[in-house]
């Protein structure tokens, strides 16, 4: 009974991490059909933004529970300024080539980011490690459970939660769904698509530093830490649907259970079963699990 | 006057190349300068030897470390800093007694550094690069097992001396046999040997033990190893639970569950690096170290940046007498106090082991020239020095007795960490130091058989 608990919030944990990291990815990819390999940076860059803005709020001895407001004012500062200057500087000049220059363009982005962040801070590794004991533990027996860790479900729901009003109910929503399903004719009827453009992308850029700066507590920042994540972040969004933010969650929860169980019940496997579950799920239907629905539903 | 010491060391790699370019096997300057010194110091009655042996040079070495990537800040960056503080020393003579004349054997080191990242692939070429375009003298380094197997051929087919400085596997040289290929460091066996005679002393009666390693060739064969020690040193002892998160994973929720759940009274891990510190935020935070007694086998590098942020208690391994298991002596205090002059922070065992490397090489090319009339000698020469070499290092002795003399062996030390403000932070208590022939196979055995077979011929008195 405790393994099938642990198995629930584990995997529960785990696919609220993978929801934020990936949410950026696939809304981006959505809205603008730009696969951004370099949401591994943004990840990174709000890592390392949030552990630098801990330590100086924590060296200034202020009260603790202001590093959880410096992790989210890190992933603001780090998505607005990174997201503004990819899409204004780099990608809005490339729009009309074809979609592989675009990734390839990323790409770049990706591996001149990563040196930028070997430049700013070093090879050595940053903590923020304050704020993940704040919060307390919750002891079901034999099993302890970090309240951050549980947080993050909260903060995936709120993430995906205001996702889904802004895109389903506001104006920007609908102007957003317009541009979705046909570019050339919401510009027709007056949409100033270039700046849809840019807010969708800054939107993504601040999703995949959110994602970095909700880790950074729970990790030892170092270079590198980029890589790993824009891997899993993918896996996750082609299992839901490129482009699917309910996909995304769905995605993140098959992934996050399944790894979940495998850690308890069969470690051996653990490596191999996220790919093991993208590999089923495309075998069955190769557009993802909401795939086909993305442009209407995001 | 300055010569390259390459032109002697390797005639036969560089014997094609040198009669293409280099009629004379040195360049026409250097040849024509060479000539007019000899003369001039036959002109003063000294003898063409001593002119030789006098002269000022240099010898190009190739240093390979992680210098980008997750291991460059625990391991990579402190082993070059090591490299570059013995290279300094060996170059202005300032290193301690029996290393104190200046270079070696008079000539001067000519770093070339390059980063190790990237995977084994690259790292050949980028050895094929070092050995057959830069024309480096000697190679040494490496720190990943991988890049370390992946090498080994390729410098025997270069026909290049290499010292490998950090990397673990005890498969290079008991699956292979080589000539030019020297490790100055044990394998990793006796990391996870010496924490199970550890936990036999301190825990001897232990019922459930389980592992968090990294499910890479490093992990599975720590598990590996120190699995097989506990099945011969606590027979009753049984396995809980084995994780193997992958490398660079940094989430270990499901595990740190797995492992309380599994209500194991010892936890093994080989986690090293960002890995480690990652695993320990979160599975302190949670209190699996106050249910469970945690053995770090590679955390030495860790602690000193982690403070109280490592649990007191915890089982911490410096893979070798090394950091702060290296015992005090002359060597030991100039290179702890000349490393913390320059960087602020005390040698990790991975700024121990590529430094070491340096002086088995520094003692090899001297007393080959001893043996050879104190000319310079060839790589041959040297390599006979070199194997079944015995040297003292930073702290510790340094035995080539393994792999037909170009496998080290060293004692080790393990012991219990402890923050203590007063004392300076982090601090290692109730260490024990086991001699090199308790944890390490005996020549010509193969590790994991000689550990499950009851480490025969282990003396560990």
């Amino acid at each position: 009974m405790l393994t099938a608990i642990a198995i629930g919030v584990d995997g529960l944990v785990y696919a609220s991490w993978l929801f934020l990291v990936a949410v950026g990815l696939t809304l981006i990819f959505g809205v603008m059909k730009i696969l951004n390999v370099a949401h591994g940076s943004l990840y990174a860059f709000g890592a390392y933004g949030a552990a630098t803005m801990v330590g100086i709020y924590t060296q200034a001895g202020l009260a603790p529970l202001g590093a959880f407001a410096m992790l989210l004012v890190a992933a603001l500062i780090v998505g607005v300024v990174l997201g503004v200057v990819m899409e204004r500087g780099l990608l809005r000049f490339m729009y009309q080539r074809d979609e592989v220059i675009i990734v390839l363009v990323t790409y770049a982005a990706f591996l001149v980011l990563e040196d930028l962040i070997k430049l700013i801070w070093g090879v050595d590794p940053y903590y923020a490690s304050e704020p993940y004991g704040l919060l307390g533990i919750s002891e079901i027996s034999d099993l302890v459970f970090s309240n951050y860790d549980l947080s993050l479900i909260v903060m995936a729901v709120v993430v995906g939660g205001l996702l889904w009003v802004a895109v389903n109910r506001t104006r920007w929503g609908k102007l957003l769904q317009a541009v979705i399903h046909d570019r050339e004719m919401s510009e027709a009827f007056g949409i100033n698509v270039s700046r849809v453009y840019t807010v969708t992308f800054v939107v993504g850029a601040v999703l995949g530093a959110l994602g970095g700066a909700l880790t950074a507590p729970m990790i030892s920042v170092t270079p590198g830490i980029g890589v790993e994540v824009i891997v899993l972040a993918f896996a996750v969004v082609v299992i839901g649907g490129m482009g699917s933010v309910p996909g995304a969650a769905i995605g993140s929860l098959i992934v996050g259970i399944s790894r979940a169980a495998a850690v308890h019940l069969l470690p051996e496997v653990e490596l191999f079963v996220i790919y093991a579950v993208m590999s089923g799920v495309l075998v069955l239907r190769p557009q993802g699990l909401f795939g086909q629905t993305f442009a209407k539903r995001i | 006057m300055m010569t390259r010491i390459n032109e002697r060391l390797m005639p036969a790699r560089n014997a094609t190349r040198r009669r293409l370019a280099k009629p004379f096997g040195l360049p026409f300057g250097l040849t024509i300068g060479l000539a007019l010194a000899a003369a001039a110091v036959a002109g003063f009655g000294l003898s063409a030897d001593h002119a030789q042996a006098q002269q000022t040079s240099e010898i190009k070495l190739g240093i390979v470390s992680f210098l980008a990537g997750p291991a460059a800040g625990p391991f990579g960056i402190p082993a070059r800093d090591g490299s570059q503080l013995v290279i300094d020393g060996i170059n202005g003579g300032t290193i301690p007694s029996p290393y104190d004349s200046k270079g070696i054997l008079g000539a001067k080191i000519v770093p070339v550094f390059i980063d190790e990242a990237g995977g084994s692939a690259k790292q050949v070429a980028e050895f094929r690069n070092l050995v057959q375009r830069q024309n480096v003298d000697v190679v040494i380094g490496y720190i990943s097992s991988g890049d370390c197997l992946a090498i080994a051929p390729v410098a025997e087919e270069l026909k290049a001396l290499t010292i490998f400085g950090d990397c673990g596997t005890p498969r290079i040289f008991e699956q292979g046999s080589y000539k030019y290929v020297f490790r100055t460091r044990s394998h990793a066996a006796m990391d996870n040997i010496s924490a199970a005679l550890y936990l036999k002393e301190m825990m001897p009666n232990i019922g459930r033990y389980g592992g968090i390693n990294q499910n890479y060739a490093w992990g599975q064969d720590s598990w590996r190893d120190f699995s097989a020690a506990m099945s011969v040193l606590h027979p009753s002892a049984e396995v809980t639970t084995k994780q193997f998160p992958k490398i660079f994973a940094g989430q270990y929720s499901s595990e740190i569950s797995a492992l309380l759940l599994s209500r194991s009274d010892v936890v093994h891990s080989s986690l090293w690096g960002a890995d480690l510190e990652s695993f320990i935020f979160q599975a302190t935070a949670r209190g699996l170290n106050r249910r469970t007694q945690l053995v770090f086998t590679s955390a030495e590098p860790n602690m000193f940046r982690l403070g109280d942020k490592m649990p007191d208690g915890v089982l911490i391994g410096a893979r070798g007498p090394y950091g702060v298991y290296a015992h005090d002596t002359p060597l030991n205090r100039w290179f702890r106090a000349e490393y913390i002059r320059r960087h602020d922070t005390p040698p990790v065992y991975a700024s121990y082991v590529l430094g070491q490397a340096f002086l088995a090489l520094k003692i090899s090319v001297e007393k080959a020239a001893a043996a050879n009339e104190g000319n310079w000698p060839t790589t041959e020469q040297i390599i006979a020095a070199m194997e079944y070499l015995e040297f003292e290092a930073f702290g510790s002795r340094v035995n080539l007795a393994l792999g037909k003399g170009h496998q080290a062996i060293t004692e080790t030390a393990v012991g219990r960490y402890k923050y203590d403000e007063a004392a300076g932070g982090a601090t290692i208590v109730d260490i024990k130091y086991y001699p090199a022939e308790c944890v390490n196979p005996p020549e010509g055995a193969e590790t994991v058989e000689w550990i499950r077979g009851g480490m025969k011929g282990a003396r560990c008195d």
